[in-house]
């Protein structure tokens, strides 16, 4: 609102006296660096309707997005199970998504070793799918001792799921039914 | 919520860990509705409710069982709604003996194995020998039919007693299997075996002065609850009950849940707006993780999971499920598992074959996450996989976690960060002891970065059962990847290496329908997944279109659907979880946001919202009612009933399943079609809730000679002691009682809060509440630190010496209870980190759904700093050998022969 800087209608006095700031403390004291800063929200170039990922209550987010990043989360007024609102974790959640800890390589920690060393993805899925072949064939338990059948395996086992998407929880339990895995658990249990 | 005249709040601090649900128990508040907060702990809940009740951890049944009592003495319970809708007529066994009567067990019991046989639970039969009095009333309900003689196709009663003995937790929500419908009723509710008297009899001894006695709340303060709750319920009013883990983690946390839904039934607070008992689940999707199950009993949809010896045949799975004569949609459970197994084998799943049935693993009895844990010290784990949880920090007992962790041969971690799980073999406090040492350790630990919930599409299912479909904002950083893609490619990779197998046991892998389509970035496509589990017609002229709903699904594998109450999420055609209508321009019930399972209907049992006339009970409380001129049901909800079917429609008695539900059968999910005040099946410790103490109590348990459930699952091992309980020599070596919680600004724990420094800052540090009495008796000093100790471990923890603790006087002694939040844990990653509650926690299950129980232990606490090194091992070891606990300590199942 303020006149440009580059005229004397940008003089200090006369922004007081135009804006009725008159004890300069408010928009006439602004500088022109403040006054051209724009909130991340509006020079995102697109905003994700999302939902938080705390706690059950299932809140409404907005992510906001420049250049392939997300630059801001906030709470979706759209939302009539949030109506705009978030707390400080679901506030909090742009962090957990640019967290400078956050890890993004695999990392692979051999028996006995003292430290993780980083691993090829490719390489540690290929293991994990051997180990996964292997356990399962050591541990299978067809009959049970009075020659009932099990077809299962007691040796693998799984924790998680209430942090993951319905798509996800799916996956898995198919997966694991199939390959005989029942010790398939998540939060719920606890 | 909003639309509550009193809102319970027992068992949650709804403000601190749903802050931005409890927005509308404020709603409700101005709008003149009444709050109250039950909780040993005042927190913000308590400070925004009119009223806070502090009771001591664990006595909840109690109180709850007291109100019952209070309502059934006085006449204040909702009449028509309770002879109409509920079981409160229909008359039981002449078998059934009341814990009156057997000092604190039901018949049935069986000391061996710690189990019941519930066959004297059931229903009167009208074949029994006794029959009915015909001067009572005998068969008066609109349900019973002229004769009898309904075969029970399930078998005999010897095998309905086995299969209820099988394991807790098994029926999902189908509850258990009643072998028909045709129940004997007294509508007077006069009969001395109705369920009516029944209840009266077993509550008659729930007194206020009861509550006094065990929960520590006065007398006044009981009546001040009663109050609020009688006047806000009937016609014109309803309350609500909101609870969290405060009732879930319990030795016999499910008869918590279940006590107050014998009050909300007798209230006729079910199925109506501000009605209800809101369970508050604490994340983004656990009611998705128990509705598409990662849990060891049950499969998609509630359907259980096969038990070796009960469901060794499809039919003998389905007869167990349901029975033909039953009412409600169960009965319906053939079409459902028939589309399930070809949503998973496609082709290979036919009727000749059972759809594949046998290629379901079978369960030999209980094998939850703790049973695993038990399991991997034992070596009989070789791998496992934590996604997107802490057990090393989470799960009760840490040190019996993270030493089963060193028992693995590998270890698949998925995370955003380095949670202590993943760093066990380094970090943990064991390395410190000298418990374990990193060079010994020979697991195998394989760290996947995950993708968050901004980088991959998908639904969550909140705590209301709303499923939201999450657009994808960016793509995951580096190697990170959804668990959709991770577990997808593992998928092709075990079946690549199986490929040509002709071991008949690979077959369920090798056929699976595994191939999904790809995104635009070349991962599996969520949406196809979704659509899989909404499911499709397979056959006929509609062959290749998504079902709309679960009623258009099949016994004869002409559909799939991979999770049958989830169908009609994309009806249509379309992803009705993207559904985004904003809440001010639409009703208040907002059912174009997102979508509800079932059908998107979201109040349950809405029918009961109406008179058993289908007119609304009141015009205040108007939800849902029958529409005389259009001959349907019609409100403010989709109905969750019939649509056409009259209020005055009475079925063939012959008949059972949907066309079985009487036009005031509200419960269409239950066997009957009533609510259960009393559960002749499908509770594996008891008809009825009973108030026993927790496995670890200050007190002994003034209403039965038995302390604690005797079905509770102990695990009697050194490593998992117990202090001694009420007046036994040594309980005053652990004096206190501890309970723990979360906090606003830490998630569990601590994944997803503990690595962010704006959450880490506003909560830095483990602290412990306790009250300014204790802190005087023990020499706390605030800001200061403090050891607290169990018979399994000790902690330290910040000091915080608080109002917010009150001491509570129970038979005639000062109780202390301590504050324990339980989101820190030691490793070495995190932005803060600390000693974990949890470590303090032994293992004992309810043994309805085995979930431990972590809201109530004993304790001692001293000021100063915990022990380093092995000398906290010592001081552990002191204190137990001082209260002379051994491993019997706490683990008798039946304690009657020690008055």
């Amino acid at each position: 609102m303020a006149p440009r800087d580059s005229t004397f209608l940008g003089w200090p006095v006369l922004r007081q006296l135009a804006t009725g700031d008159l004890l300069g403390r408010g928009a006439a004291a602004t500088s022109r660096r403040t006054r051209e800063h724009q909130p991340r929200t509006v020079t995102a170039d697109r905003v994700v309707q999302s939902v938080c990922p705390y706690c059950a209550v299932g809140c409404g987010q907005k992510v906001f997005v420049k250049d392939e990043k997300v630059v801001q989360i906030e709470g979706d007024p759209d939302s009539p199970v949030s109506r705009g609102r978030l707390c400080p974790k679901g506030a909090a959640s742009e962090q957990l998504v640019n967290s400078p800890t956050r890890q993004t390589h695999v990392l692979y920690r051999a028996p006995g070793a003292t430290e993780f060393r980083r691993m090829d993805r490719d390489e540690a899925l290929d293991m994990v799918a051997d180990r996964f072949v292997r356990s399962r064939a050591d541990t299978w338990q067809e009959l049970d001792d009075r020659g009932r059948r099990l077809r299962r395996t007691m040796g693998i086992a799984s924790l998680g799921g209430a942090t993951l998407d319905n798509e996800e929880n799916y996956l898995m339990k198919k997966l694991f039914t199939a390959a005989g895995a029942i010790q398939i658990e998540n939060q719920a249990r606890i | 919520m909003a639309n509550a005249d009193c809102i319970i709040i027992q068992g949650s601090n709804m403000a601190e860990c749903h802050p931005v649900g409890f927005q509308w128990v404020s709603e409700a508040k101005a709008r003149g509705a009444r709050v109250i907060h039950v909780d040993p702990r005042f927190t913000r809940t308590s400070a925004i409710a009119d009223t806070h009740v502090p009771i001591r951890a664990g006595t909840d049944v109690v109180l709850l069982g007291a109100l019952i009592n209070h309502v059934l003495s006085n006449d204040l319970y909702f009449r028509d709604y309770v002879v109409a809708y509920t079981n409160a007529a229909t008359l039981v066994s002449e078998d059934f003996v009341d814990t009156e009567d057997l000092d604190g067990i039901f018949s049935g019991f069986d000391p061996e194995t710690g189990t019941y046989d519930p066959s004297s639970w059931s229903y009167a039969e009208r074949e029994a020998p006794e029959g009915p009095s015909p001067e009572t009333g005998g068969p008066a309900g609109d349900d019973a039919s002229p004769d009898g003689g309904i075969e029970s196709p399930a078998g005999d009663e010897h095998g309905a007693s086995r299969r209820a003995r099988a394991a807790g937790g098994q029926h999902g929500a189908a509850g258990p299997a009643l072998s028909h419908a045709n129940v004997l009723r007294d509508e007077t509710l006069q009969h001395p075996r109705s369920v009516f008297q029944i209840l009266r009899k077993h509550y008659r001894r729930y007194t206020p002065e009861m509550v006094r006695d065990v929960c520590g709340i006065p007398v006044e303060q009981f009546h001040e609850v009663a109050r609020a709750l009688t006047e806000n319920s009937g016609r014109e009013r309803t309350t609500c009950f909101a609870y969290a883990l405060g009732w879930t983690q319990h030795s016999l946390g499910a008869q918590f849940i279940r006590t107050a839904a014998i009050l909300q039934l007798l209230m006729g607070n079910m199925g109506r707006p501000g009605g209800g008992i809101m369970a508050l689940r604490g994340h983004a999707s656990i009611q998705g993780s128990t509705d598409i199950p990662t849990l060891f009993n049950i499969l998609p949809g509630y359907l259980p999971m096969p038990i070796v010896g009960e469901h060794d045949t499809l039919q003998d799975y389905l007869a167990q499920i349901s029975s033909p004569l039953q009412k409600g949609y169960w009965t319906e459970a053939e079409s459902y598992t028939a589309s399930l197994l070809k949503a998973w084998w496609g082709d290979a799943a036919t009727p000749e074959n059972d759809f594949c049935y046998d290629y379901l693993p079978r369960l030999t009895g209980a094998h939850g996450t703790y049973q695993t844990v038990l399991a991997m010290l034992d070596d009989e784990v070789e791998g496992y996989f934590v996604v997107g949880q802490n057990p090393a920090v989470g799960s009760a007992h840490g040190t019996m976690q993270r030493l089963a962790l060193a028992h693995l041969k590998w270890l698949v971690v998925r995370d955003f960060q380095l949670v202590e799980t993943a760093t066990f073999w380094k970090d943990s406090p064991e390395i410190a002891t000298g418990e374990l040492r990193t060079e010994d350790i020979d697991t195998e630990v394989f760290f996947f970065p995950a993708a968050n919930h901004v980088e991959k599409a998908g639904t969550f299912t909140q705590t209301q059962r709303m499923l939201q479909w999450r657009h994808q904002a960016v793509q995951p950083p580096g190697d990170a990847q959804s668990e959709l893609e991770f577990f997808h490619e593992l998928g092709v990779r075990v079946r690549a290496r199986l490929a040509g197998s002709t071991d008949e046991r690979d077959r369920p892998l090798l056929d699976l329908t595994w191939d999904y389509p790809k995104d635009a970035h070349g991962e599996t496509d969520s949406e196809a997944v979704l659509r899989e589990i909404n499911g499709y017609h397979l056959t006929g002229e509609r062959a290749g279109e998504l079902l709309d709903s679960f009623t258009q699904m099949r016994p004869d594998g002409s559909t799939s659907g991979g999770c049958w109450i989830y169908t009609g999420v994309y009806a249509g055609g379309v992803n009705r979880s993207a559904n985004r209508v904003p809440g001010r321009d639409q009703g208040e019930v907002a059912h174009d946001w997102g979508w509800a399972w079932p059908l998107n209907r979201r109040i349950l049992y809405n029918r009961a919202s109406a008179d058993p006339q289908g007119r609304p009970w009141s015009e205040r409380k108007a939800y849902v009612w029958w529409d005389e001129e259009a001959r349907r049901w019609t409100g403010k909800d989709i109905p969750d009933f019939p649509v056409d079917r009259e209020p005055s429609f009475r079925p063939d008695p012959d008949v059972g399943g949907p066309a079985a539900l009487a036009g005031d059968d509200p419960f269409i999910m239950q066997a009957d079609g009533k609510g259960w005040l009393f559960a002749p099946r499908g509770m594996v410790d008891g008809p009825l809730p009973t108030h026993y103490e927790a496995q670890e109590s200050p007190v002994t348990n003034p209403l039965y000679a038995q302390q604690s459930n005797p079905s509770r699952l102990t695990y009697p091992r050194k490593d998992n002691l117990w202090s001694p309980s009420g007046a036994e020599p040594g309980a005053e070596v652990y004096p206190y009682v501890f309970t723990t919680y979360r906090l606003t600004e830490h998630h569990t724990a601590g994944g997803m809060s503990r690595w962010l420094p704006y959450l880490s800052e506003l909560q830095p540090e483990m602290f412990c509440e306790v009250s300014p009495e204790l802190a005087a008796e023990r020499g706390l000093t605030n800001g200061d630190w403090a050891t607290i100790i169990s018979a399994r471990s000790a902690i330290e923890a910040r000091v915080l010496v608080t109002d917010r603790m009150r001491p509570l006087t129970v038979q005639g002694r000062t109780v202390h209870q301590i504050g324990l939040p339980y989101h820190w844990g030691v490793g070495g990653d995190a932005v803060v980190e600390g000693d974990g509650a949890n470590d303090l926690l032994g293992i004992v299950l309810d043994p309805n759904v085995q979930i431990q129980e972590s809201k109530v232990g004993s304790c001692d606490i001293r000021a100063g700093r915990r022990p380093r090194g092995e000398a906290l091992r010592r001081l552990v070891a002191d204190y137990q050998s001082r209260s002379g606990a051994t491993v019997e300590t706490g683990n008798a199942r039946l304690t009657q022969g020690d008055r």
